[in-house]
Formats: C-alpha cells, structure tokens, sequence
C-alpha cells in the first residue's frame, strides 16, 4: 500500500488532514501540561513547606550527571529539530540520520537515569521504611562512592538541617516528600521519555522508507513536537529538584 | 516548501544552532545563579531561566512564532489554565495560618514564625 | 434527497442501506470506527454500569428503610455507597451524553464523515473498557469503602479494601474522557460542513465544546492525582501523607480541581440536549441563541475557578475560603442565563408535551431547584450547618440525577428514531417520563430536609425520628426505578417493533434530520452546505417549513409510536 500521506476518508484536502493532526497533537500536550502540572503542584506545596528538607535532599543529588543529561536532552531536542528540518527540506536520507541521533541521545539520558537511581537505592533514598537521609553520612565516604570533601559537606548539611527543620525524625519525614516528588516526577519523566524513544524507533523505520518528505512529514513534525514538550519538563526538573540549595554547599 | 499550498515554515538549520547554543547557555547560568546565595530570590531566578529557554524551545524548536493563531491561542490556554490550578491553590497556602500539628515534629519557632 | 422511501399510503420505510446493515457480524462492531456505531458500544457498555451502579444504590436505600439499618454491616455499607458513587460518576454520568450521543450527533450535526479521528475514538471506548473492568476487578475483591472521592490518607494508607485495582481503573478510563474530548474540540475546529458557521452550530455542539474543553483540562489533573495516591499506597511513596508531614488538603485540591468541573462535564451536555428539544417542541427558534451558546463557554471557565468550595470545614484559609465562596456564586449567572432563555423560548410558542419535552421541562424544574440549593452549599456561613449532611447528597443527586440523567434519557428519546429508525410508543414514554418525575422527587426532596435537620451523609444509622422521611425517600427510590426500567423495555422493544420513523419525525432543524434514520455509515450521501440559521422553523423549505404561521398542519406535527 502507498502510505505516503494518502488521504483519509474523512477530511476533504490533505491540508485538513495535516491541520487536524496538529491541531489534536497540540491539544494533547496542553492535557500534558496539566498532567505534569498536578505534579508541580505538590512539589511547590510541599517545598513552600519545608524548604530545608528540600535543599538537604536536592544537595544529594549528583550536579554532574544532572547537567550531563540536561544537556545530552536539550542536545536530542536541537537533532530532532534537524529531522524535522530535512524532512520539510525533503532531505530524505537525511531524515532518519538525525532521528537516530536523537534516539541515541534518548538512550543516554535514560541510562544516566538508571546510574542515578542506583545511587540512591543504595543510599538508602527510596521512600518507605529503609528510607535514611543520614545513611551516607554515617558511614566511611567510600561506602557511598563520594569524595571525602562531600562527605563532609553532607554531614554538616544534615547536622544543619536537623537543626533547621526541628530533629532527625522531622527531617527524615520531609526529605521523604522530596525523594517521592524526585522519583515520582523524574519518573513520569523517563517514562515519557521512553514512549517517545519507542516513537523514534518506529519514525526511524519509517523514513528509511523514504516516506516523508516536504510534501508529507507530519509525523515527524508531531513525533517532533512530543519529544520537545518532555525536553521542557526536564528543563523545569533540573533546576527544581538539582539546584535547590547548592549556595549552601 | 510545500507543495499543498499549506504554509508552512522552514526554519534555518542556523537558527536552530542558536537556540541550541541559547539552551546550553542558559543551563550553565542557572547553575552558577545556584550557587550564589540570593535568599528567596534564587528560585525566582531559577525559574525565569526554566522560562525563557521554554518559550525558546516552543517558538522555534516547536515552530510556535510559526504556527496559526489558533494554535498559539491552545498553547497559551493550557499555561493560563495551569496558572489558575497554581495560582488559586497558592491563595489557600499563603493565607493559612501556621498550623503546628501539620508538621511531624514541629519545630517551636515555626509557630512564632508568622 | 434521503433514500427513505415513501409508499403510497404515507408510511415511511427503512432505507436500504444504513450503518446498522452495512456489515454484520461481531468484528465489524469490535473494530469499528464508525463513530455511530462507537456511540452504540458505548451505549451497551454506559447501561451495564448504570445497572451496577443502581444496585448498589436499591440496597442503600434498602438498607435506610430502619433506623439501625435493615441489611448490612456498617462496614459493607461504606463500601455499597462508595461503589455507587464511583460506578455512577466515572462510569456512567461522565460518558453518558457525551460519549454516546455526542458521539453520535456531533459529526452528522456539523456535517461531517466522521469524528477527526476514528481510530482514537475506538481507543477512547476500549480505555474505557479497560479502565472498568479494573474497578470491576476492586468491586469484586473485597471492594472499595473510601467514597468516591478517595480522600487521602485513608485512601492511601488505611483503607483496608481494595483501593489499588480502583484507583488504577480511575486513572486509566481518565484517558477515555481525555481522547472524547480532544476529538471532539479538533473536529468542531477542522471538520465543519461548508457554510456551517460557528453560530450556526446546533447548542448541543456548542455543549459539548465546552464539556470537551473540561475534559481536556480537568481530566489530567485526576489522572495524576489518584496517580499521586496510588504511589503512596502501593510503594509508600509520600505526597499527602501526614505522617511524613504532608498536606491531605492539598490532595482535595487537586481532586476538586477535577471534580469539580466534572459536575459540568455531567450537565453542560444535557443542557444542550434541552437546547435542542426545547426549541423543536415549542416551533420557535432558541431565544438569545449567542447568549446560550456562551454560556456554555462561560459555565465551562468560571466552573474552574470554584473548586475548593467543597473544603470549607476542612483547614483551607479563610481568606482563600471567601475567595471560593465568591466564585462559586458567579457560576449562577451563565447557568441563570440558560434557564431564562430556555423559558423564554417557550414563551408564545406553539408548545407539544412530547415525551423529549416532558423529560426537557422536568430538567429546567429540577435543574433550577439542584442549581439554587447549590447556592446555599456555597454560601460560607450556611456550609458550615449544612456540610456533609443529606443536603448535599440532595442538591447534587438534583443535579446529576434530575438534570443530567433526565437531559440523557430524554435525548435518548429525541434521537431515537435517528438512532435506531423507528420510533418507541409514545404513551408509555410520556407515562414513564411522569414516573421518573415523580419518583425521583419524592426519593430526593425528602433528603432536603433530612439535611436541614442535620441527618449525616455516609453513615448507615440514624435517629428514629428521620425514619418517616427515609422510607418516603426509599418508596421514591422504587418508583424511580420502574421510570428507568421501562424505557429500558420499551425502548428496545421498539428496535424490533417499533414504527418506521422516517427522516424527520419531529420536525426538528439540525443537519442531522436531513439525513436518513438510521444514516448512512459516512452520514450523508454528498456533503451538506448550510445556508439556513439554526432553529429557524419558518424559512426551511427543504424541510417543508415554510410561512409563518405558528401552529403546523398536520402532516407537520411530530409523528407518534403505537400510542
Ligand atoms: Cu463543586
């Protein structure tokens, strides 16, 4: 069968087709953004609440491999764009080159993400009853795999917080909100991220074929437009929950 | 350009590299702005970056200074409803009166607070 | 220019080919994107969740006839109303209009093949399905005792039933309510008919326009609220929970800021199924017809900024409490502002008490009664007496009941005969229309004053002097279940038997009745241009409406079953 932007029986002119389309695809992103939104909500309410809870928990987080990803997303964003633009330019071969890009920078971001969650699982930073925001510092800096200039930094921010946030009990059931908004919203996040990386695969598949082109390329347009709305939830997550309190440190 | 007649717009690979330079700026400033202690002022500034590379990526990753009037009109409807959703629950929290049992083990200066 | 044929002696046929007899067999149903035939499995799969739902609600009732309760423990009565509050709003109040006859009608009435996207429109109907069979799932293992509300932390920490297949069947049929939606404002937007204006859209489109722009922006919200709670209860993850120093109350504002504009979603398209009987039974066209079509809008906007009106006991500030309470008044004016136009339109008209009018006017009763009760709800002082008490229940079950089920049975009525093509008889829908009238009044009126005396929602006993009211309320009960059950019969009864209705029996205006009954799978023969004004019953020679006198000839007048 010819795919290549046939028209379906109930639009008139591919025009409509096309203009539907995108018009559906940015409604579902507005649904997104209250999706999203209910989370950011709880986040904001609870880290009006307890500030310092906030920043001891986001100081536990890794900057490094934080930044890392913010740029490796914003990286795949910038080559999506670009296959969005060889399509439209009718760059054919062009087309699946950037998406697989893309793609791979996708799989970066969820392997970072996957190190990251390690970390805190042995850290003892998965809510429930094992949680321990003073795990690491307890114990020798190498036990945690952090140097011993964190290590030390961490145990003054705890004994600080502790202090702030009126006892260890207190802290620990408020670090806890933070690490479930962490998990929770990175969580969504990634899984966003790996709907989207299923989508590059089958739109990979697809423009080897060919089959988009500046005549017909609204999937990768629409496809294009999902991946930078979970780009700009990250681009709210890192400063949100990585950069709470670093002047502290 | 497109055959069908439908307007649509082209944006140059140039202008991507830009914005993609915008973006990468724009993550390395928010976390040297995290790292000096502006008080409550810190977040604020946190988020006006967040902001600001946002609206880049929607305007021309997403081709939103392209797009139609309609399009622009949804895309601003679903910021202006999360603002409601915000902004109303904030008119609760900012207009309650400290409350010592909402806190496990609450602090004696947190009821002087306010 | 319909292929209905007429024989000699004025008896209309069947047409030859329709969407029912375009194929056969369970596949074509199961795979379908007609979206007429969507609109049928949802109609099946809405009625089996309005049975469950209604028994649940026959032992509740069953259960109140004594003061210390007739039937079960207290711990099963808490969860006979939950599951009845969660199969009746998720399941079936929420899809009910729009998911079935706005299905139905939205692409016929602007013209159109289909919805924007068929396939989505599939998907919406097995999410749903999905989504059900998991709360079916809760109902079934140990049910569910939280309310319909699944307020924290009993929802997430305490709750002993099964909260966890609920609230994951909650979440997904959330995404059905959010695909109806989406389709339903991308096809207003892009899929018009040639001359169909945007005032020229029937009310009812414009309905539901505003119920999908509810849908869109209100449904993610649950979905990631009872996600929220689902987290806590499944991987003791903290949101809400006080234990961790979490804020319940931040838990009701996110499900409020849904539920809230859900009662919209609930009445915003039956009011446009009265919007559209009202005006076919009078002969007149719609008064104001822009003020009602931006009421509508106006419900749906103003109906986000009230939510937490129903927090006032709870620790919300004062300040934000005022705030709410103030809001929640604006709401009145745009509903105000259909009422009046509704009653205005009948004003002169030449009016016929068919059974869609009869269902129609109980609506505008029933509605204005619900719509002024809930001002008393929002009046903050008068809250604080009347929370959680038999008022509420009466006042909602006033609305959703009185005015979403009555618009619903009674549009169920008015296309019928597009539906199906053929028509049900007519004494005993007018006769069950008065049943349901009847019946549902002496359930609820009675439970107003239960409240006002300060009779406590949700408990399973109370005092022995409230036991009079209750047994008023539980032979109301009955007899609303006979105004159900046989329209139930009666209607599908006549799928079989009923007489051919031909293409327009009413007369009414929309594009709808310019097509066959039953239509044609892609609805019209050749696309329809409009170039006449909506509910114009004068200047429609195409119709055989022509001059101006008010009362019709015979031929004209609406066209009756086997009284
Ligand atoms: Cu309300």
């Amino acid at each position: 069968m010819h795919r290549t932007g046939e028209l379906y029986g109930q639009y008139k002119t591919l025009e409509q087709q096309k203009e539907t389309a995108t018009l559906g695809m940015w409604v579902f992103l507005v649904t997104e953004i209250l999706f999203f939104g209910g989370m950011f909500l709880t986040y904001a309410i609870n880290r009006h609440e307890y500030p310092t809870a906030f920043g001891v928990g986001g100081n536990m987080l890794d900057l490094n491999l934080g930044f890392a990803n913010t740029v490796v997303l914003i990286a795949s964003s910038f080559t999506m764009a670009m296959s969005v633009w060889s399509a439209q330019t009718s760059n054919k071969k062009l087309v699946p080159i950037f998406l697989i890009f893309t793609l791979i920078l996708g799989i970066v971001f969820l392997g970072v993400k996957v190190v990251e969650y390690k970390q805190k699982f042995d850290h003892h930073l998965i809510p429930g009853h094992g949680f321990d925001i003073t795990y690491c510092s307890k114990q020798p800096a190498a036990v945690c795999g952090i140097s011993e200039e964190d290590h030390a930094k961490e145990i003054t921010e705890i004994k600080e917080g502790i202090e702030a946030d009126g006892g260890l009990v207190a802290l620990n059931a408020h670090a806890q909100l933070y690490f479930s908004l962490y998990f929770g919203m990175t969580g969504l996040h990634a899984l966003h991220m790996i709907v989207g990386a299923g989508l590059l695969v089958w739109l990979i598949l697809e423009s080897r074929k060919g089959r988009f082109d500046a005549n017909y390329n609204t999937p990768v347009e629409n496809i294009g437009l999902y991946w930078h709305f979970v780009d700009i939830v990250w681009i709210f997550l890192f400063p949100l929950l990585y950069l709470i309190n670093r002047h502290l440190a | 350009m497109s055959e069908n007649g439908h307007q649509e717009h082209v944006v140059s690979p140039k202008l991507y590299a830009t914005i993609l330079a915008a973006l990468l700026f724009g993550t390395w400033l928010t976390v040297q702005a995290a790292k000096i202690d502006l008080g409550r002022w810190n977040i604020v500034l946190a988020l006006l970056i967040a902001t600001i590379k946002m609206s880049l990526v929607i305007l021309f990753f997403m081709h939103g200074k392209y797009s139609s009037r309609r399009t622009q009109l949804v895309i601003v409807s679903g910021f202006f409803w999360l603002a409601i959703m915000l902004g109303l629950t904030m008119t609760d929290y900012s207009t309650r009166k400290p409350e010592p049992s909402r806190s496990a083990n609450p602090p004696a200066i947190a009821i002087h607070r306010a | 220019m319909s292929g209905t044929t007429t024989s000699s002696g004025g008896e209309y046929q069947l047409p030859r080919e329709h969407y029912l007899n375009a194929s056969y067999g369970i596949r074509s149903w199961l795979l379908t994107t007609d979206h007429k035939r969507i609109a049928l499995l949802y109609l099946a799969a809405v009625t089996f969740f309005f049975f469950v739902g209604g028994i649940f609600a026959t032992l509740i009732r069953i259960h109140l006839l004594t003061p210390n309760g007739l039937l079960v423990t207290p711990e099963t009565y808490n969860k006979l109303f939950t599951m009845h509050g969660v199969a009746m709003v998720f399941f079936f109040l929420i899809p009910s209009i729009p998911a079935i006859l706005g299905n139905f009608l939205i692409p016929i009435m602007i013209g159109a093949k289909d919805l924007a996207f068929p396939k989505i429109n599939l998907l919406s109907w097995y999410v749903y399905i999905i989504g059900g069979c998991f709360v079916l799932y809760s109902f079934g293992t140990g049910g569910l005792d939280t309310g319909w509300t699944f307020y924290t932390p009993l929802s997430s920490v305490y709750s002993n039933s099964a909260v966890t297949p609920a609230v994951i069947g909650i979440f997904i049929n959330g995404f059905s309510s959010i695909l109806t939606g989406l389709n339903f404002v991308v096809t207003v937007h892009t899929m018009r008919a040639p001359g169909m204006t945007w005032f020229r859209l029937p009310l009812f489109v414009w309905s539901h326009y505003a119920t999908s722009l509810i849908m869109i922006l209100g449904t993610p919200v649950i979905a990631i609220t009872v996600l929220l709670a689902g987290l806590e209860r499944i991987f003791h993850f903290g949101f809400f929970n006080p234990a961790y120093g979490g804020d319940p109350i931040l838990f009701q504002h996110l499900f409020w800021f849904y539920s809230h504009p859900a009662v919209y979603i609930m009445i915003l398209p039956a009011m446009g199924v009265v919007s559209e009987i009202i005006p076919t039974f009078v002969r007149k066209p719609i008064f104001g017809y822009s003020f009602v079509a931006a009421s509508s809008i106006g419900i749906a906007v103003i109906g986000f900024l009230v939510w937490a009106h129903h927090m006032f006991v709870t620790g919300e500030a004062t300040y934000a409490a005022i705030a709410f309470s103030f809001l929640s008044y604006l709401v009145a004016i745009p509903s105000a502002v259909k009422v009046f136009n509704w009653t205005a339109t009948l004003y002169k008209g030449s009016i016929s008490y068919d059974t869609p009018m009869l269902y129609a006017l109980g609506f505008i009763g029933l509605f204005t009664i619900g719509g002024l009760t809930g001002l008393f709800l929002a009046c903050l002082g008068l809250d604080i007496h009347l929370h959680d008490t038999y008022f509420v229940i009466a006042h909602f079950h006033y609305i959703m009941v009185g005015g979403a089920v009555m618009g619903y049975v009674g549009g169920l009525h008015f296309w019928w005969p597009k539906i199906t093509g053929r028509l049900y008889p007519e004494f005993l829908a007018r006769a069950a229309a008065i049943i349901l009238f009847i019946g549902f009044n002496l359930t609820f009126f009675p439970q107003f004053i239960l409240g006002g005396l300060g009779m406590p929602r949700r408990y399973h006993n109370y005092p022995p002097e409230f036991q009079v009211l209750n047994v008023m309320s539980t032979a109301g009960a009955s007899i609303l279940a006979l105004g159900y059950l046989l329209p139930m019969l009666y209607l599908t009864w006549s799928m079989r038997y009923g007489k051919i209705a031909g293409p327009n029996p009413w007369p009414a205006t929309g594009l709808e009745w310019k097509t066959d009954s039953p239509p044609l799978t892609e609805n019209f023969r050749e696309t329809p241009e409009v170039d006449w004004e909506p509910y114009d019953f004068v200047h429609r020679p195409d119709l055989g409406l022509t001059g101006s006198k008010p009362k019709l000839p015979g031929k004209l007048s609406p066209a009756h079953g086997d009284d």
